[in-house]
């Protein structure tokens, strides 16, 4: 009887040799797995330690200063000026046009997927935004060079072939559907109790939309504005293909410019010596870039994670 | 009832209508800004088909970009496309789910793991011309791995990485704790539960978020013209498969290439309006290409919601 039981126990009990070889394996597991996950670091470590260097070297020939308020930036020149303003304003001016389109867009086409739209036409409307989303840049680049910008310039006088305008109107459409979808995420996440109680006191819901979810997901909205500014700022084949790659100090929508990202193809097209002054210029730039999209990726972060640490 | 009732009524009855009138009036905004969405990307693919579709042919597939317009083709950028997805594929799939994983099941809360997060949040806002940059310094010159497929591949892995590790996160996210627990109540270790039941639960959000990550990368070109791979190409990377033993051939990895939007770029940056129209048809195969790819995505989201209900 007692011979039975133990034989039937040895059966089912695991020996510790199997078990040690669980152990080992759990622990290879979580070793790979921990591996895998940190690369995300050293992804970021190689970014950061690579625009740096290659831009100390290019900073040895060119002062931060002249750098930072030079007005003129023609490094490929017989005479360079290294001035980064034309480039960043070229930036700003395509990434402002591009906001002024998709901020308020973006905002109310989530405003209507959270609070106004029937459950079916959400379904099929958050899956096509994604595909807007997902068509490839360069695409949009031959979109705002050959039909935006002859269409515009039908009513618009004075509008050069190449431009601002046009790239920035389309990547506006472009980045419409990111703003409106983190921006939904965020008002998603607002409590019910927030609408169910506006309702109660008699609100229509355009004033829950307004007044109560707006401020109430503001944190996640704002995010949205400064991810899709990170996301303008940071475009490079439409505005490389439409705006003309001059770099140049103006605010006018209707002239051609260069932003950072467009020098920096087309430095790229070029076949620049490694190591030469004009080939530093592109990591300075890019560090630049770098920098301003950091600075917004991290406000964005913190603004999203403070939505959830409210509301879940 | 007297007047000053009436009129209080009367009051309110204005304005609940014209409350109803701006609810009315913002709904239709809203369900306008949807529609003007919707049709720029239908005039985008329209005015890509115009011009486009002529061009497309069998010769147009199966022919090597040449100086005369009308002899031009895509066949070794959409070939070369091929190559550097599967070479991101089998970079960024293992990584980023392994990623997920660890980040998801493994992660312990203390300042690693919120550096690690704070990294993949960042690096999915990071603009793809600074990977660009990175790999051009990093892998072209420091690691002297030159201007090929390899240098491609990787470059677009790391770029869709974080879609990959968001995904399976989110994936993972939606197994139940209870599944969990269970495992562990018949003996189960960690590895086993990981492996034998996350893994396989989450399997088709994963492949949903590699699907969506693989057709970002397909139309990627800003790293790619900085890791200086804008040239004249008119010859195939090695086959992978020979008539000789081993049969395989890793030459191909090494192997100088273009890729579809890149073709796309360097004809749409041409004066000439025959390039123009061969830049219209290579841009509507890409955006067919990334198009499927999205729609497959959706119908692989909508499909495993159905399958599986917790």
């Amino acid at each position: 009887m007692n011979d039975l039981v133990t034989a039937d126990v040895s059966g089912v009990q695991p020996t510790s040799r199997y078990l040690q070889k669980r152990a080992i394996i759990g622990w290879l597991a979580r070793g790979v797995l921990f591996t895998a996950a940190f690369t995300s670091v050293a992804i970021t470590f190689g970014i950061v330690y690579l625009l740096v260097s290659e831009s100390l070297t290019f900073f040895a020939h060119v002062s931060l200063v002249e750098f930072l308020t030079g007005t003129q930036w023609t490094p490929l020149f017989f005479d360079p000026q290294y001035g980064i303003l034309p480039l960043v304003s070229g930036t700003l001016v395509i990434a402002v046009i591009a906001l002024s389109v998709a901020v308020p867009g973006g905002t109310i086409v989530a405003l209507y997927l959270s609070e106004f739209a029937p459950h079916r036409m959400r379904e099929v409307v958050k899956p096509f935004l994604e595909v807007l989303e997902g068509v490839p840049t360069v695409v949009y680049g031959y979109f705002a060079l050959l039909v935006v910008t002859p269409v515009l310039q039908t009513f618009i006088s004075g509008l050069w072939g190449f431009n601002m305008l046009a790239p920035g109107l389309v990547m506006g459409i472009m980045i419409l559907p990111f703003i409106a979808s983190v921006s939904e995420d965020a008002m998603r996440a607002v409590p019910r109790d927030l609408r169910e109680g506006a309702y109660a006191m008699g609100a229509t819901r355009l004033q829950v939309a307004v007044r109560v979810i707006l401020p109430a997901a503001f944190s996640g909205v704002a995010a949205a504005y400064i991810l899709g500014m990170s996301r303008a700022v940071g475009e490079t084949m439409v505005v490389a293909i439409a705006a003309g790659l001059q770099p140049s100090l103006t605010l006018n929508p209707l002239l051609p410019a260069a932003t950072i990202t467009a020098y920096i193809v087309q430095v790229s097209l070029g076949d620049l010596p490694r190591g030469s002054i004009g080939y530093q210029t592109i990591f300075a730039a890019g560090l630049t870039l770098f920098l301003i999209t950091l600075t917004f990726n991290l406000i964005g972060f913190f603004l999203r994670k403070r939505v959830r640490e409210v509301y879940e | 009832m007297s007047a000053a009732v009436a009129t209080e009524r009367d009051e309110l009855r204005s304005v609940i209508s014209r409350n109803k009138l701006f609810e009315g009036l913002f709904a239709l905004v809203g369900l306008m800004i949807v529609w003007i969405a919707v049709l720029t990307l239908l005039a985008l693919f329209i005015s890509l088909a115009i011009d486009g579709a002529p061009r497309l042919s069998w010769a147009f597939i199966t022919s090597f970009p040449s100086r005369f317009a009308e002899q031009a083709g895509i066949l070794s950028a959409w070939i070369g496309t091929v190559m550097v997805m599967v070479v991101t594929a089998l970079v960024a799939v293992p990584l980023g789910i392994a990623a997920g994983l660890y980040l998801e099941e493994y992660a312990a809360k203390n300042w690693l793991t919120d550096l690690i997060e704070i990294n993949v949040t960042n690096l999915a806002g990071v603009p793809s011309i600074i990977y660009g940059l990175m790999a051009l310094g990093l892998f072209v010159y420091q690691f002297n791995m030159g201007q090929t497929v390899r240098v491609a591949g990787l470059v677009l892995a790391l770029l869709i990485l974080p879609v990959v590790i968001v995904s399976t996160r989110e994936a993972i996210r939606g197994i139940p704790f209870g599944i969990r627990e269970a495992a562990y109540a018949l003996g189960a270790d960690q590895w086993q539960i990981v492996s034998q039941h996350i893994l396989p639960y989450s399997r088709g959000g994963i492949l949903t978020g590699v699907i969506v990550g693989l057709s970002r990368a397909i139309g990627e070109t800003a790293p790619i013209i900085t890791i200086g791979a804008l040239t004249f190409i008119a010859f195939l990377p090695p086959s992978p498969v020979q008539s000789t033993p081993p049969f395989i051939n890793f030459d191909w990895l090494a192997s100088p290439f273009t890729v579809l939007p890149i073709q796309v770029f360097n004809w749409v940056s041409r004066p000439q309006q025959e390039f123009q129209l061969n830049a219209a048809a290579a841009g509507l195969v890409l955006l067919m290409m990334t198009l499927l790819m999205n729609a497959l995505a959706v119908w692989l989201r909508y499909r495993f919601r159905r399958q599986i209900r917790w």
